[in-house]
């Protein structure tokens, strides 16, 4: 079991470096144009030229990246290059917010779409499963501004439910704030509810056709002993080894959701460093995007290996 | 008695004992993919959107781009089923013709990313070792960020934004989910034995990898295929939400409502109807995908 | 037993049993019409071939069917109990307590994310034993088939056992219920020789304690032979014939089952004696359509008569019964295979055809080093057969691999025709891949199943003989008929074929570049028993006409005795004896060859006594020291077979062995009879 953590550590680490570098190598497209953007249309070359020298984007590529990740490992990500504000604190709070969205969606696609695969997979070919897969099908390439947009429209301003925006008042309580966010999280949650329901149905079919199933069967076990202790244990393994696609889907997701709702996440704030050009805010914001992804997935893979026994105790012969 | 006992008989020449079958694999899949309804469904909705991107303008109500009226952005009425937009066009005209963009773009890219990444996954999953291990890494380290937040850096930095820079982008992104499938199935069918008995007889490795594995990991490339054209879309679309992707004044969908999504109080059909339309090709797509995917996994 | 199991009725019945299954809208029929009873205190083989429908009858008895299949008509009775007429709890009730079941792949009939204690247990508990009690009950319940340290095992998950110790804890879970009906499916199949006779042991002697009737499923008929008192034979879901085992297996009464039992080499059967007989024709399909008798279109006694009719179930004495309306005629059924082929002497003057000289293997597994292979020398001649046996671990595979180049050996060199052979097949040239090819034990995976039979047949040649073409094409046809394929099978796939012809496919891909050496590795351990018989045939006529030579690796003992010249016998790794096929046999043999001998069952019922093996084999990464064998020798001298590896040498003119025994004291103690038995029998659990 060690030895599969510290392997997983190992390529999480090595994944995270080969992502830094090409977040960097992404960013570093841009800063030709960051004098321009910064200092307008009409600066002088002179002007650009002492500008790149200022921020140190004249120096070369693999030096401006040691330099950079030297900060970003002590916690200093540089100023932005637009506001001079430090990048820490445009960031903090903008990740805050999506990670309040985000783990409002989770709370609710995980349940449910562990609920809808069970269903489906025990009901499996009927009318109920081809519903909720047909269901979770359709949602799972859904643009997340299509289902926002008629969310939108129902619950905000036909029904008058729900606020419009995502953004609520200083000092407002958890019950405002999830309100406002409902939205929102629903529409992220849509998306990820066919994937996890899916492979949690596939898993479900799986363990009941399996053999130690019948052997449960035939021991005279009644069937809802037999469906929890001996289908349900094994089925929900696999579904917790694709937990991390969908964190990387659902990044994706923030993106779109936060410029619907104009909801001041990470999302958002990478678009707008992304136009402005702020290099700098643009590569820590992508990396700690990353980093964050990086970390579902390892506790997720940890946790898959403790459930499994034969990552657990490793075989004998 | 029997005639098929002779003096040094043995089993006869053997007529074809199993499957009795003589239909090829491939017909019964069609013949099973046409039984299915939620196939036919997506099919025909897919067929709607598909002859309207070829036709076009020429038989929509309105031209789409250039028939702009004086009466602007006006409610669903007789006349303009849909309402019309900010410059007095015919929003159900530029529904219909909106298709053509996405629906050239997203199988380019999706035909692209296939053929790529089935290029990759065949070599690692053939050679393995060091040589997976590397891009194995590299992959997984462009798969953690999705695929929008890639095509907002990239297309920022470039500057210019056109559909072919799109397709080529959203191809090579999808190429490395495409390669972690093609290895997958590329490794279960290394195990095999016939990949060996080809190696025994002095096949070389491109020999062997294209010729004796890859016809036999077609049906996950296949399917693989018809899921991310369902993802391609998704990302085409979302791309153009933010303003990246196809570019006004195009009646594509997107387009249509990262114009209008902000004034959807109280203009909401100049949204609603072309986020329907988008709706209804994801839908149609995925249903078509889960047929093909139902039908290759049996 | 139940309380309210009526005591007289059978334990088992089956009336007029029809089970059908519903594929793609239409019934396929797989039980016809199947009578049998299985009386109290007794065991019932229940015998057949692939999609004869056995399986299908065994989860009958517990009235689980999938999810497609139905009972038609007739009944079932348990201990007579109606078992179709059962309510879901009293079914419940029945399977809890009155029939437990055993089944083939123990690994995949045992939960993989419980420990063994959880599922042990939980027999009990639907039995409504207290949870706390059922742990205890759970120890008893292993200690009772001999795992020794019980509690350990407890704790353990199945991942963490190996095969034989897995089977042991399902047959515990069966035996927890103290049942009326034990049913075995196929419990042996994939088991090693030596831990299949435990574990047949360990169910005769619980039968014999407890009194349970057991209904034994398999296609082994030695097995059978073995356990059972009464034994019926099944043909497309239908049961041909039934009678005592001993009745049957020596006088049967059935063109099928006289059929079946000329194809498996029995006794000492050798190919010098006579080919194989083999059954003309296919297996039917399961659930195929047939009026009249189901055997009538590959039984040579057919008529009119027997297309038309089905014959009823017959007595010929009492007792014995027979589906058959010439069932006199059915002893001296003509032969298939009535001319026997010459087969040429082999001679071991002159070059070998492969030779090998101290052949080792060592692989790294996370950080132990496993010796596959070691101090492995031998040669084989042209035209001969190498037989080569051993149990899991013991590197045949290896051995087959590094001849074949697919793997380098760590040691030693290998020559073809006498010119050193490069270690790694890559560095071979052409015609060294043509001379030494390869037949798998799965025939599905080893054609591809994309290719037609023609393109398979006509790429080898045209990289192993190098011809192309119209000339190409012609040896392809060549090729077919000679391995009795059809012209049309060529235009085939894979997937049309059967077992039996893919396999002939792959044996004609084998020889397309006229090979020297052929490896097969357990050519026929994939395929029914009728098409076994052919095969083999086959392959001896293609050794007689192109003096091939063979490496014939294969766990049935009685198909590598029947064909082999020279046998050998490997144990972890280490060459253990070589010499004639006969010798190997008869003796005076090494005393693991002894063990293992005694541990195979015959159709013959003629017993060797049984010599047990203490411990399961030993871990090939930390092998014991001195001879690998001495942890479980039950001829071990003393401390020098802990100390001291014996060496690998001559004790008689081409019989080699590696014992410290000196083989005339082997001679003497072998003829005297079977050692005692070293300690109780107990299995000790691999840490």
């Amino acid at each position: 079991m060690l030895r599969y953590i510290l392997k997983r550590l190992g390529l999480a680490a090595i994944t995270l470096f080969l992502l830094s570098v090409i977040v960097f190598g992404l960013s570093q497209l841009l800063p030709g144009n960051v004098a321009r953007a910064v200092l307008g249309q009409f600066a002088t070359q002179e002007a650009m030229d002492s500008f790149n020298h200022q921020v140190g984007a004249d120096r070369p590529a693999i030096v401006q990246y040691l330099d950079y990740m030297r900060g970003f490992v002590q916690g200093d990500l540089g100023l932005s290059l637009a506001s001079e504000a430090p990048v820490w604190s445009i960031l903090e709070p903008a990740i805050i917010n999506s990670l309040k969205l985000a783990a409002l969606a989770f709370v609710i696609v995980v349940p449910l779409s562990i609920l809808g695969g069970i269903a489906a997979g025990l009901r499996a070919d009927t009318g109920s499963d081809r519903s909720i897969t047909i269901f979770g099908l359709s949602m799972s390439a859904m643009p997340e501004f299509v289902t926002g947009i008629i969310l939108i429209l129902v619950f905000t301003i036909w029904l008058g439910w729900l606020p419009v925006t995502a953004q609520w008042d200083e000092g407002a309580g958890p019950g405002t704030q999830i309100k406002h966010l409902l939205l929102p999280s629903v529409c992220l949650a849509l998306v990820l509810f066919g994937y996890i329901a899916r492979i949690t149905r596939a898993g479900v079919i799986e363990a009941v056709d399996a053999d130690y199933t019948r052997t449960a069967y035939l021991k005279g076990l009644p069937t809802h002993t037999v469906i929890r202790r001996h289908v349900l244990r094994n089925a929900l393994l696999p579904t917790l080894a694709v937990v991390a696609t969908q964190t990387s889907y659902l990044v994706g997701g923030l993106l779109i959701v936060e410029q619907l709702f104009n909801y001041q996440g990470i999302g958002l704030q990478i678009y707008l460093s992304a136009q402005q050009k702020d290099f700098t805010v643009l590569t820590s914001g992508l990396l700690l995007l990353g980093v964050l992804v990086l970390i579902v997935t390892l506790v997720a893979d940890i946790v898959y290996g403790l459930l499994n026994p034969r990552i657990r105790f490793g075989s004998a012969e | 008695m029997s005639s098929t006992v002779g003096p040094d008989a043995g089993p006869p020449p053997a007529a074809a004992a199993v499957p009795s079958e003589a239909r090829t694999a491939r017909n019964e899949r069609l013949r099973l993919l046409l039984r299915t309804p939620t196939v036919l469904v997506g099919g025909v909705v897919l067929l709607f959107w598909v002859t309207f991107a070829i036709l076009g303008d020429r038989i929509t109500p309105y031209d789409p781009i250039f028939d702009q009226g004086q009466d602007v952005l006006v409610g669903p009425s007789w006349a303009h089923w849909f309402g019309t937009d900010n410059l007095g066009r015919d929003v159900f005209s530029r529904v219909l013709a909106g298709s053509r963009d996405i629906l050239l773009v997203a199988p380019a890219a999706t035909l692209l990313g296939t053929v790529l990444g089935t290029a990759f996954g065949l070599v690692i999953g053939y050679f393995r070792g060091v040589v997976d291990d590397v891009i194995s890494r590299v992959i997984d380290a462009v798969l953690v960020l999705p695929v929008i937040l890639t095509g907002l850096v990239v297309i920022t930095a470039l500057g210019r934004r056109s559909p072919v820079i799109v397709t080529i982008l959203i191809g090579l992104v999808f190429a490395p989910l495409v390669a972690r499938t093609v290895r997958a199935a590329v490794l279960a069918e290394g195990e095999l034995d016939y990949v060996q008995a080809a190696r025994l007889r002095g096949e070389k490795a491109p020999y062997v990898m294209f010729k004796e594995i890859l016809p036999n990991v077609m049906p996950p490339i296949i399917v693989e295929f018809t899921v991310r054209l369902g993802y391609a879309i998704f990302a085409v679309a979302g791309l153009t939400f933010i303003g990246l992707g196809i570019q006004p004044p195009s009646p594509d969908w997107a387009v249509q409502v990262f114009e209008y999504y902000a004034s959807i109080d109280p203009f909401w059909w100049a949204t609603l109807f072309p986020a329907l339309a988008i709706a209804s090709l994801v839908i149609a797509v995925n249903l078509v995908a889960d047929g093909v995917r139902e039908v290759y996994e049996r | 037993m139940s309380a309210t199991a009526d005591s007289a009725a059978p334990a088992l019945e089956f009336e007029y049993l029809d089970v059908v299954f519903r594929v793609r809208g239409k019934d396929r029929q797989v039980l016809r019409g199947v009578n049998l009873a299985v009386g109290r205190g007794e065991s019932y083989g229940l015998v057949g071939e692939s999609g004869c429908g056995k399986s299908t009858a065994a989860l009958a008895a517990v009235r689980y069917l999938a999810r497609n299949g139905r009972v038609r008509s007739g009944a079932i009775r348990v201990a007579g109990k109606d078992v179709l007429a059962l309510s879901a709890s009293e079914l419940r009730r029945l399977r809890a307590n009155d029939v437990a079941m055993v089944y083939q792949n123990p690994g995949a009939a045992l939960n993989p994310s419980l420990k063994i204690g959880a599922q042990v247990a939980g027999s009990f508990v639907a039995r409504g034993v207290a949870r706390r009690e059922a742990g205890d009950r759970a120890l008893e319940a292993l200690r009772r088939v001999q795992i020794a340290d019980p509690s350990s095992v407890l704790g353990r998950y199945p991942h963490q056992l190996s095969g034989g110790m897995q089977q042991r804890v399902i047959i515990a879970m069966a035996l927890a219920k103290d049942p009326s009906l034990l049913i075995l499916d196929e419990p042996t199949t994939g088991l090693d020789a030596t831990v299949e006779a435990e574990v047949l042991d360990l169910v005769s002697q619980l039968q014999a304690e407890l009194h349970t009737s057991v209904l034994f499923i398999s296609h082994n008929l030695g097995v059978i032979a073995k356990m059972c008192d009464r034994v019926g034979v099944l043909y497309a879901g239908r049961l041909v014939e039934e009678g005592p085992v001993a009745t049957v297996l020596n006088d049967p009464r059935h063109p099928y089952t006289v059929g079946l039992l000329r194809c498996i080499p029995r006794g000492g059967a050798h190919k010098d004696h006579g080919r194989l007989d083999t059954i003309p024709g296919f297996l039917p399909q399961l659930g195929a359509e047939m009026p009249g008798c189901v055997y009538a279109d590959r039984c040579p006694l057919a008529d009119e008569r027997c297309v038309a009719e089905e014959p009823p179930l017959a007595e010929v004495t009492p007792g014995h019964a027979t589906r058959c309306w010439y069932h006199e005629l059915a002893p001296d059924l003509p032969r298939v295979m009535a001319e026997n082929i010459a087969l040429p002497q082999v001679s071991r003057e002159g070059v070998p055809v492969v030779r090998f000289d101290n052949l080792g293997k060592v692989f790294k597994q996370r950080g132990h080093e496993v010796h596959a292979l070691e101090d492995i020398s031998s040669a084989i001649w042209p035209g001969e057969t190498l037989g080569l046996v051993g149990e899991s671990g013991s590197g045949k595979t290896t051995l087959a691999r590094a001849l074949l180049g697919i793997v380098e050996p760590t040691t030693g060199t290998i020559e073809l025709d006498g010119t050193p052979l490069a270690p790694s097949f890559t560095k071979r040239s052409q015609d060294d891949l043509a001379a030494l090819q390869i037949i798998f034990q799965n025939p599905d995976s080893a054609l591809n199943r994309r290719h037609s039979v023609r393109r398979i047949l006509l790429r080898s040649l045209e990289k192993l003989a190098g011809v192309k073409g119209a000339e190409a094409e012609r040896r392809a046809l060549e090729l077919a008929e000679r391995v009795r394929l059809s012209e049309r099978t060529l235009t085939q796939k894979p997937v049309q074929l059967s077992g039996g012809l893919k396999q002939r496919v792959a044996i004609a891909r084998a020889f397309v570049g006229n090979p020297s050496l052929v490896v097969c590795d357990e050519p026929t351990s994939a395929l029914d028993v009728s098409v076994q018989a052919a095969i083999l045939n086959l392959l001896v006529e293609l050794q007689a006409e192109r003096r091939v030579a063979f490496l014939f690796i294969s766990h049935d003992l009685g198909v590598v005795r029947y064909i082999s010249d020279r046998i050998a016998v490997l144990y972890l790794g280490r060459l253990m004896e070589l010499g004639a096929a006969e010798v190997v046999f008869s003796g005076p043999h090494h005393p693991y060859t002894e063990a293992l001998l005694s541990a195979v069952p015959s159709i013959d019922g003629s017993e060797r006594e049984r010599i047990r093996l203490e411990g399961e084999i030993p871990s090939a990464a930390d092998p014991p020291t001195g001879c690998v064998f001495n942890t479980r020798c039950p001829r071990k001298l003393g401390a020098v077979c802990e100390q001291e590896e014996p060496p690998f040498v001559e004790v008689e003119p081409g019989h080699w062995m590696r014992c410290h025994i000196p083989i005339e004291e082997l001679r003497r103690l072998q003829a005297a009879g079977a050692p005692p038995a070293r300690e109780a029998v107990a299995v000790v659990p691999v840490p």
